[in-house]
């Protein structure tokens, strides 16, 4: 019986039917492609995209140049440069982060101790150019200042996991 | 003969062969569209949809973009023959669908009898279409040699071990449809078959229907049987050298052989134009050749999507001590069970279990 079975499934492909059937079923499945710029994929909170300097809502500015992110930063890819500003308090002169460096690990917003570094969820400024990916002070600040509403939405959407 | 007569008759021709060479052509680009859109779709991915509406433009880009690139010629080829061979290639895919009848019509009446549509209506078409299709190795084999490279020269090598053993098995799956229909003329073949589907051969052949199929896979070079191109271990086999137009063309040689074996399977196996239930012949036969036709191009498509390439021992031990004992034993069979109905009437039994049918008998 077994022999007869076995050579039943020889002789009508049965395993190449079975293949056959699942890859027709497979056929009518939902698909699972997401077209990319008309469609896009949730990102989390934590989302470790371009990032941005932020200001407190008095407008001034967060950062006091401790160079913790400096420090941390495994990719060396953030200079920092600071002064006494004219009213006494401690400043950066100078705040670059080298973009074709980072490594997006995440690290200088995780030491910041006055939450001034933050990575934001935008991830779509490639450029043609290694020079628009040097990003300056005045460059952070300004993307701080686009986003600055998802930014805390972001932190306080992820506040109850620390 | 008038020379206005002959030139009459000369743009007949061209006319004839323009209409089943363009759609060809044609339908070769949009079937690799059908490949990608199928294998994706079996693959849970959407398939090309940049191109156009549904991304039916994806074939002409392709083209455009092959048409444009370089065709680079190897220093160290033999270049005439490194030129030869893609023509080689596809000179028999198209010449075959000389003799395929794609239906029989009367011009709307315009005719008292129904004409076979075929460019050429040969009486010995299946003899005329295994010569040919066995001409196309040649391409693959002079692509492999001129190439002066050691990857296209083990797929030639690999694509004539595949051809001989394979077309020993396909030639004697058709003298088994032969025996049935006491006929080589592809149109008495079709004819033999007509009244529904319970008449079609691929009932009392179905076996033979099979080897046939596989054997098509392997005559032109498709999954399972793509060793000749296998990229794990061969590249891209005997078009590793190819680039641009030259590469078009063998590919839209391997196409158009696909066509024609799925043609050909519809005509042999499938009753070509004949309706699956008498009810539906108000459906032009072309139509249903058509879609048989289709059919058997998804399948081939679905088997890509599905099967793993075989080995190159595995594939010469399928062809040689599986298929070629089973044909032949089919063909004894048949013979056999044939002969015993002429034999004896009441012996009919015998030849009618197999499907044996003699349309002058009755």
């Amino acid at each position: 019986m077994q022999l007869i079975k076995h050579a039943f499934k020889t002789w009508m492909l049965w395993e190449l039917v079975k293949g056959l059937a699942l890859t027709m079923r497979y056929f009518f499945k939902p698909k699972i492609t997401v077209e990319y710029p008309e469609e896009r994929t949730p990102l989390s909170p934590r989302f470790r995209g371009l990032h941005a300097l932020r200001r407190y809502d008095s407008g001034e500015e967060r950062c006091i140049a401790c160079k913790l992110c400096e420090v941390v930063c495994p990719a060396l890819a953030i200079v920092i440069e600071s002064e006494e500003r004219e009213d006494g308090s401690r400043r950066t002169t100078r705040y670059d982060i080298d973009m074709t460096k980072c490594i997006y690990c995440g690290l200088c917003q995780e030491a910041c101790p006055v939450d001034a570094i933050v990575e934001t969820q935008h991830f779509e400024y490639a450029s043609e150019t290694r020079e628009a990916l040097y990003y300056t002070k005045d460059m952070l600040l300004d993307v701080g200042d686009r986003y600055e509403s998802q930014i805390a939405a972001n932190i306080e959407a992820d506040a109850k996991y620390h | 003969m008038e020379w206005t007569d002959m030139a009459l008759t000369g743009l007949i021709w061209a006319l004839e062969i323009l209409a089943i060479a363009v759609p060809i052509a044609l339908s070769v680009a949009y079937i690799t569209y059908a490949e990608r859109r199928v294998i994706g779709l079996m693959q849970v991915r959407k398939g090309c949809n940049r191109v156009g509406p549904l991304g039916l433009l994806q074939p002409l880009a392709d083209g455009l973009k092959l048409f444009l690139k370089e065709t680079i010629i190897p220093a160290k080829s033999n270049k005439i023959l490194f030129v030869a061979a893609p023509v080689m290639a596809l000179v028999p895919a198209l010449v075959a669908f000389a003799v395929v009848p794609f239906g029989e019509t009367t011009l709307f009446g315009l005719w008292d009898t129904a004409h076979v549509m075929a460019i050429a209506h040969l009486n010995v078409g299946i003899l005329y279409i295994l010569a040919i299709s066995s001409l196309a190795i040649y391409g693959v084999l002079m692509a492999g040699w001129s190439s002066n490279s050691k990857y296209a020269l083990i797929a030639s090598v690999r694509a004539t071990c595949q051809m001989i053993s394979y077309e020993i098995s396909m030639g004697f799956a058709l003298v088994c449809v032969l025996m049935l229909a006491g006929s080589m003329d592809l149109s008495v073949i079709v004819n033999a078959q007509k009244g529904g589907f319970w008449h079609w051969y691929i009932i009392p052949l179905f076996p033979m229907f099979l080897v046939y199929f596989i054997s098509g896979c392997a005559e032109t070079n498709r999954t399972p049987f793509d060793l000749v191109e296998g990229e794990a271990e061969l590249v891209a086999g005997h078009i590793v050298e190819y680039s641009g137009m030259w590469f078009a063309t063998f590919s839209l040689a391997e196409y158009g052989a696909m066509i024609l074996i799925s043609l050909l399977t519809s005509i042999l196996f499938m009753g070509g134009w004949d309706a699956p239930i008498p009810a539906l012949d108000f459906i032009p036969g072309t139509v249903w050749l058509l879609m048989k036709t289709s059919f058997f191009i998804f399948v081939f498509i679905w088997f890509r999507a599905t099967f793993p390439r075989f080995r190159y021992d595995q594939m010469m031990r399928l062809g040689w001590k599986v298929f070629l004992p089973w044909t032949l034993a089919w063909i004894a069979v048949l013979g056999l069970f044939t002969y015993a109905g002429e034999l004896n009437s009441s012996l009919t039994i015998l030849s009618d279990m197999i499907g044996y049918y003699q349309p002058w008998r009755s």
